[in-house]
This record gives structure tokens, sequence and C-alpha cells, in this order.
């Protein structure tokens, strides 16, 4: 088969619609367009036992009941509903809150919010390899405890934490226990009763569904969670998240569950051999590459890789026919290179020169070929353009050098 | 972002890319920048000392694709140029010609900078040679 370019390898930011989930939608634009909150016709009738129909397959998933899903917009305001939700509900028992340095800035803006709000937040560190020591988050809930959030596998490395310890812990000392499980949901196993989880986010569209459209967790026995919504109007959801259902969008996250469920295991296999291929095709050629995060407590498709002495966005741009992402600088407004590398404690000089490869569902054998050839082959001619490189060679040690620009 | 069709230019054919020996008196060394900020610019010229004119220019750059070709123009435009048009130069010229949107303004600033590092280099060399020279005049 011709390879087409260009080729897309940044699935932690999105993925494309299976077609098959999309199949699933179209009929629910047009035809069966009801109202799931229209209680006395056939159109809303059809809409709510659709809508049903995809709870079960959310639930289904994640081992949890129909009646524990509350659908939102995403995970963004899965992750804002768990925990001002939880803060608004729960401050009488307490002001604390935990969560971990290298969250999704959903968590992190909303537990900051909170903050000017009164409520005390600690924030845990990661080890050079990414991962909280369980024993961190033991030793950081006091009595004012309310709520510890922290992600179950990280949107830029790719690492896994130990969430089912983490539940544990929580549920010993009866803290509360959110997981931002965005990039998990639908890409490893992921059960709420295993993992001793009480909230969890996640979105359609990481796990090739439409976007727009996400959902909650949100543990109904031991304990019973009850959340402040955070919109207020027809009691949607359990009164926790009103406003009219996104019927078609909620089709799409059910089919796309029920997808991730049933092929998981085999996509995983061949998602992992070409994450292997690739990280051995270019490390195994090119001198000075390092994996950021731990090497194999990662997500099956997960590559973040800092290539020494070259930029990142200079990289982006001699590989232009391959979608990727950059931890560099340069790739953000903010002129600051990625919050997550730098708690790594990856020099700023190597969170500038990091790649994140995002393998998924519609790569091939031959794209990664492809893409090892067109990154070695950047990496060398930037190497050719870079003083840092020539200096190395030259037996300078750059941790020595008297920068100008310090 | 979409980058300007001069800077994908530079990027892709970059320009006087090299080194020239920076223990030749007449060559001025100028590197600037620092890996953490993400972007070093080493950039290098040779003068002829009698007619103060850059003969040679060479650059090598650790940064985005604007960086990289911010010092490539520079290396395009100094050569053949006096000492005293070279520190003429300004980062603004860079701006315009290369079309940098605000946030890469930086790399024409750096770019400026690294020309004004080499002449200050060579200019350093120069005097010391100088002062070498007279002590040689005296010993004698």
């Amino acid at each position: 088969m011709a390879l087409k370019l260009p080729i897309y390898m940044d699935y932690h930011a999105t993925t494309p619609c299976d077609p098959r989930v999309f199949e699933a939608m179209r009929p629910y634009f047009t035809e069966t367009f009801g109202n799931a909150a229209s209680r006395n016709h056939q159109f809303g009738w059809e809409a709510e036992e659709a809508v049903e129909n995809s709870r079960k397959q959310v639930a289904d998933l994640i081992g949890a009941s129909s009646k524990e899903i509350v659908f939102t917009s995403g995970a963004t305001e899965s992750d804002n509903l768990a925990i001002k939700g939880v803060a608004d509900m729960y401050f009488e028992r307490g002001d604390h809150i935990i969560t971990a340095v290298t969250e999704h800035k959903a968590v992190l803006d909303s537990c900051k919010k909170l903050e000017k709000r009164g409520f005390k937040v600690t924030y845990l560190s990661v080890g050079t390899d990414g991962l909280i020591p369980p024993d961190d988050l033991r030793n950081a809930i006091t009595d004012k405890t309310i709520l510890v959030t922290i992600m179950m596998a990280n949107n830029e490395i790719g690492v896994i934490q130990p969430i089912a310890e983490f539940g544990k812990i929580c549920k010993e000392r009866g803290v509360l226990f959110h997981t931002d499980a965005t990039q998990a949901i639908g890409k490893i196993p992921f059960n709420v009763t295993e993992l001793n989880v009480d909230l969890a986010s996640f979105s359609a569209h990481k796990i090739y569904g439409p976007k727009g459209i996400g959902g909650l967790y949100v543990r109904r026995k031991n304990p019973r969670v009850v959340l402040v919504p955070m919109m207020d109007g027809g009691g949607h959801e359990r009164g926790m998240r009103s406003g009219t259902l996104n019927v078609t969008g909620i089709v799409g996250l059910g089919k796309a569950c029920e997808l991730a469920k049933q092929e998981m295991p085999a996509e995983n296999e061949r998602v992992f051999g070409l994450r292997e291929k690739l990280r051995k095709g270019i490390m195994d050629e090119i001198p000075d590459v390092y994996i950021n995060g731990h090497s194999t407590e990662r997500l099956p498709g997960n590559l973040n890789v800092s290539f020494a002495y070259v930029e990142g966005e200079s990289l982006l741009m001699g590989i232009n026919d391959i979608a990727v992402s950059s931890g560099s600088a340069c790739t953000s407004a903010s002129l600051e290179p990625s919050y997550v590398l730098k708690a790594l404690g990856v020099g700023e000089e190597l969170a500038h020169s990091s790649i994140r490869f995002g393998l998924g569902r519609f790569n091939t054998e031959e794209e990664v070929d492809y893409t090892i050839g067109r990154v070695n082959e950047a990496v060398n001619r930037l190497r050719e353009l870079s003083p840092l490189w020539e200096m190395v060679q030259e037996g300078v040690d750059l941790s020595k050098v008297q920068w100008a620009g310090e | 972002m979409a980058y300007s069709d001069k800077v994908v230019d530079h990027y892709n054919n970059p320009r006087n890319v090299g080194s020239l020996d920076k223990k030749d008196p007449s060559v001025g060394t100028g590197l600037v920048g620092a890996p953490e900020c993400g972007d070093v610019m080493k950039l290098q010229i040779r003068i002829n000392p009698e007619t103060q004119i850059i003969e040679d220019a060479k650059f090598k750059t650790f940064g985005c694709g604007s960086a990289i070709a911010s010092s490539s123009l520079a290396t395009e435009w100094l050569k053949g140029r006096s000492v005293d048009e070279a520190l003429a130069i300004k980062n603004t010229s860079i701006v315009k010609e290369l079309n940098l949107p605000p946030v890469k303004i930086h790399c024409s600033v750096l770019a400026e900078d690294a020309i004004k590092a080499a002449v200050r280099d060579y200019q350093q060399k120069q005097s010391a040679g100088e002062a070498k020279a007279e002590e040689v005049t005296v010993n004698a």
C-alpha cells in the first residue's frame, strides 16, 4: 500500500473518529434526532434509548454501573466538575486537596482556583521517571484532606501512575479519589472497583470517538459521592450536569468504548510493537537520545524522547510531513518549555529538544519505517548545524560553559 | 504556526553553514544565547585587516527554524560589508526580511547580538595583537 502523507502520529492530542463510530452516530443527526428528555413521544424515547445504551457501553468498559456515568462536554469539564464539585460539597469536612505537579492544566487550574477561595492544595512532585511514590501520597494526607486527584496516564510522557495503590490508600483514609483517566480509559485496562476510584474523567476524542463529548464516573456506593453541579438547569444527569444531552456525541462515545473493550488486547499488542520498532529504529541509530519518563510503565503508543543538541521545533520543521508534538518552548505561546518535563528534572536544554510521538489505531508499519528514516535524517542534518554538537565533538563540557544569554 | 517562505527557504537551504578557525587573528567569533533558553548561535566572520571588509561569514545555530533563518540571513548580509556596516545591521531589518511573527522577534535580536559579539571578538584580538607587536618592538 502506498504511503499517504502527512502521517498522523499525535494520538495523545486527538484521534480520528473510527468509521464504525461515525456510522453509529450518523442516524442520530437527521433521523433519530429527538431530545432524550422528551418523555411523551417516540422521538424522545428513541433518543433516550440510544443514550442509555451508550451509558451501558461506557460503564461496561470501566466496570461501573450505568447510573454512575455522567455525560459532559469532555475531560476538561469532567475534571472541573469532579474537583470543584467535591470541594463545594464537602468543604465542611476539610479544606485540603492533593494533586501532582504533572497533572493536566484542567486539574491544576481547577485546584488553583480553589486555592484562591481558601482551599489548601498539596502538589506532589514526581521522580525522574515521572512516577509518584505511593508513600508520598500517604504522608501528604491529613485529617483535613477531602480529595486526591492524580491522573492515571500522562498526556505528554505517557507514564502510568500506580493508581490502584493510590486508590487503596485513599480508601483506607476515607478520602475521595479522582483520577483524570483521559489518556487511560479505552487505552489500557481500567476497572473502578479494582482501582478503588471514586471519580474518573474521560473523553471520546482520545479513543476514536468525536470531539465535544466525554464523561465523569461518579461512584454511587461505598461511598456514595455527591457533587455540587457547575451547570444549573433542567436537572439532567442526576442533577449533576444540566443541559440537553448531546445524543449523537453520546452514541459515538458509547460505540468508541464498545470497540475499545473488544479490541484493546490485540490493538495494544500491535501499537506497542510499532512503538518499540520506532524506539529502536531511532535510538539504535542516533546517539544521545534520551527517553523522558519511565521506560516500561507507560502507554503502549507513547514515545517521548529528547534529541540532545537539536531544538525541538526545528526538528518538527525537518519532519514536517509527520504530525508529532514537542515540549520545546518555541511550540508554546508561553516560551516556557514543558512543565511536565521540567518536573522530571529533565534539564531545560533537553526539554527544548523533546518530541512526543503518539501512535494509535491507524498507524502502520510502513509509516513507522518512514518516520525512522525522516527523523534520523533530520537529526543528523540539524546536528551538523548545531554549535552545541560541534562543541561536544571537540570535547567541550557544555555544563561548564559560561553562556552569554544566561 | 505557519512559517514564511523565506524562513522555510533558509531552513531548508541554510547559507554559509560551518566554522572558521577561531584562533585565526583575522576571525571574530560570536557565541550567544544559552541551551536552557533553546537558542544558541555561533557566528564567525573573517575580516581583511587592510580593508576592514568582511570576506567570509559562517554560522551554526541550535534553535527553532526562525533562529536558523535569522543567522543564515545574517551571514549573507555580512559578506562584503565593512565592520561599521555590519554593526549597523538591526534586528528589525531581519524581522522585516523574514516576516517573523512577534513571538520570534527574539531570534532576530539574538542574530544582531551574534554580529556584535563577533565584531567585538575580532577587535579584541586585533588590539591584543597590536599590544603584542608593540611589546616586541620595545624589546628589540
